[in-house]
């Protein structure tokens, strides 16, 4: 089973409680920041009357991890996506690369290391929901399997067709993601990236770095068949002159 | 009066550049004890929404790019065996080498925790990109280190480690070649995930293959460059009869370079953006004018490839417009996405400056005390 959040932004009010809790579940220090950042991993801001959760989207292949040369961010099994900041040399690939902006760091530390969402890893593995879906007074957030949310989020759309934008965010958003999200506006209204592409991004990199084993043998060969060509080459031209030297 | 005519004469040969110099380390030393003790928001203008700026546009992508004479004439000598190329094979693989040690200086500043940089070796990640860059620099640093080798053993007379790694030559510069194929492909690799977030104009899956042969062309008009200021420097005659050979292989790498980049951008539809061009059009027009047009029409001219000047000039244009490349791909062609205009701060250019000026400081030192160029008059 991989657990999920289903985040329906019709439901929230904007009090704030979720962002609370995170900060006091991760033991984050205050206060709550207006947007997220590598102390505040969660927000809600109001976008156009609309109230929309920031966080972590826990890619099913997270583009984080596959960027990351450390292995410091990793995707367990259960479904969240951690980071071991023990790990972390902060070159910040991870952040660049991340199709939704999520990870942050702390520019203002000597030592910096990442800050993101991790679906309280701890919590889930305990069997817990997420601290944040624990205390959302509305149930606009809710913790669960996620194949029983998208079909909760399907149930939404299907019931409420002129409540709700056609579509479940998350679903095929970077090949697929733990949050879902659904809207009565436009994605694009809230500041979501709607230009994430739908496939799994990590694919583009790792079908160049899955060649590279059979193009070093290849390459290697033909530049030391080159080398023996010229070199051989080389030594009969020599010989060559040597002889019509002599004669 | 003698003696005050002395003091004048000796602060007059403490010239500009040397002042520049000095400068530029002090306010380098500056700008690092900042770095380390205050945190990188302190000293840069990276952010959450920006957080690759010019210590990996130019320090990294262009350090390693123009690096890559060394590659390109190891393997010209050692590989193809053409060995009246060998002249320059040492001052390049120097400048090969001295830019490989500025990279990962530059990368010390920049990683968040530089103490940290050995963990790549230990937390293997064979799906990242970076992961194979890093292993790919240090491997080819050290390769480039072993290449250069011959030339302090020279110096200090030691024959037995010399010849044995003459004796090694060969198989060295074709791990060396494999390992920069790789890495410098990979530098454009880097960006292959970010399909949303890069340029049309910039973003491509030939990345890769165009971020190597564009290092081929300039680390060719750097070696190019090199031998010029070599030349003024320590009064050394431009060897034009093997840099003009060298030139005509510029003008191939960069021709194919610029027909792929005007190929990729006639597919994706990007070339419509060049009718009515906003920031990145003008910034792609004009890369491509200074690092390929300007460069391979200056020297499809024969008269201007054979005369030193005219070489020179084209040589400069082909690395200007290399780096103006690089930093484009790094900040011009993310900037949209990123909803930001970045432009790195006065400390950010000044660490910048001062690995380059470290770079050639370390040059000049080695050609004092290291038989880098052959002794004039001792041709084979």
């Amino acid at each position: 089973m991989s657990v999920g959040l289903l985040f329906d932004s019709t439901r929230c009010i904007g009090c704030g409680a979720c962002s609370a809790a995170c900060k006091e579940a991760n033991g984050l220090p205050l206060p709550i920041e207006e947007h997220t950042t590598a102390y505040t991993w969660t927000v809600v801001e109001n976008v156009g009357g609309v109230n929309v959760r920031r966080l972590c989207f826990h890619c099913d292949q997270p583009t984080c991890v596959s960027v990351c040369p450390v292995a410091a961010l990793q995707k367990t099994p259960e479904g969240p996506v951690v980071y071991a900041a023990d790990r972390c040399i902060g070159c910040r690939y991870c952040i660049m690369a991340c199709p939704f902006g999520v990870p942050k760091y702390q520019w203002d530390r000597p030592i910096p290391v990442v800050g993101k969402c991790i679906l309280c890893a701890g919590r889930v593995a305990q069997g817990l929901p997420t601290a944040c879906a624990a205390v959302c007074p509305t149930g606009a957030t809710l913790f669960g399997d996620r194949d029983t949310l998208l079909h909760q989020a399907r149930a939404r759309l299907a019931a409420g067709p002129d409540t709700y934008v056609d579509h479940v965010y998350g679903v095929t958003e970077a090949g697929g993601t733990a949050l879902l999200v659904l809207s009565g506006v436009p994605f694009e209204k809230l500041g979501m990236k709607t230009d994430v592409p739908r496939q799994p991004l990590p694919l583009l990199t790792w079908q160049v770095l899955s060649k590279i084993p059979s193009f070093v043998g290849v390459w290697a060969t033909f530049l030391f068949g080159v080398h023996w060509i010229t070199k051989r080459r080389e030594e009969v031209s020599a010989y060559e002159a040597q002889r019509e030297h002599e004669r | 009066m003698s003696t005050a005519v002395a003091v004048r004469r000796m602060a007059r040969h403490v010239g500009f550049w040397e002042a520049v110099f000095a400068v530029i380390v002090l306010l380098f030393a500056g700008v690092t004890v900042l770095r380390f003790t205050q945190g990188l928001g302190a000293v840069t203008n990276l952010s959450d929404k920006f957080p690759w700026g010019l210590w990996i546009g130019f320090d990294v992508l262009c350090g390693v790019g123009l690096a890559a004479g060394a590659f390109t004439l190891t393997a010209i000598v050692h590989i193809f065996n053409l060995h009246r190329f060998e002249p320059i094979v040492r001052p390049t693989v120097l400048t090969g080498f001295l830019g490989y040690l500025m990279v990962i200086i530059g990368l010390l500043f920049d990683l968040g925790q530089p103490w940290r940089i050995w963990h790549a070796l230990v937390f293997w990640n064979p799906h990242s990109v970076m992961f194979e860059v890093a292993w790919c620099v240090m491997l080819y640093t050290a390769i480039l280190a072993l290449e250069f080798s011959p030339v302090v053993f020279e110096g200090l007379r030691l024959e037995r480690p010399r010849r044995i790694m003459r004796s090694v030559a060969t198989p060295l510069v074709i791990i060396g070649v494999i390992l920069s194929t790789l890495h410098q492909s990979s530098l454009g690799s880097l960006y292959l995930i970010v399909p949303s977030k890069l340029h049309p104009l910039w973003y491509t899956p030939l990345l890769p293959y165009l971020f190597l042969i564009s290092a081929i062309g300039a680390g060719i008009g750097m070696t190019i460059l090199e031998s010029y200021l070599s030349e003024r420097a320590f009064g050394r005659r431009l060897e034009m009869d093997l840099l003009e050979p060298l030139a005509r292989g510029m003008v191939v790498a960069l021709g194919v370079y610029g027909l792929v980049r005007v190929i990729v951008i006639w597919k994706n539809g990007a070339v419509a953006m060049l009718l009515h061009p906003g920031y990145e059009a003008r910034m792609f027009l004009l890369e491509m004018l200074v690092g390929v047009v300007l460069p391979v029409g200056l020297l499809l001219i024969e008269r201007v490839r054979t005369n030193p000047t005219g070489l020179v000039v084209a040589a400069v244009f082909a690395v200007l417009g290399f780096v103006m490349n690089r930093l484009n791909v790094s900040v011009t062609g993310m900037e949209g996405a990123a909803g930001v205009q970045y432009v790195p701060s006065w400390m950010e250019v000044t660490v910048s400056l001062g690995l380059v000026a470290l770079g050639f400081a370390l040059f000049a030192v080695a050609v004092r005390y290291l038989p880098i160029f052959p002794e004039p008059g001792h041709g084979e």
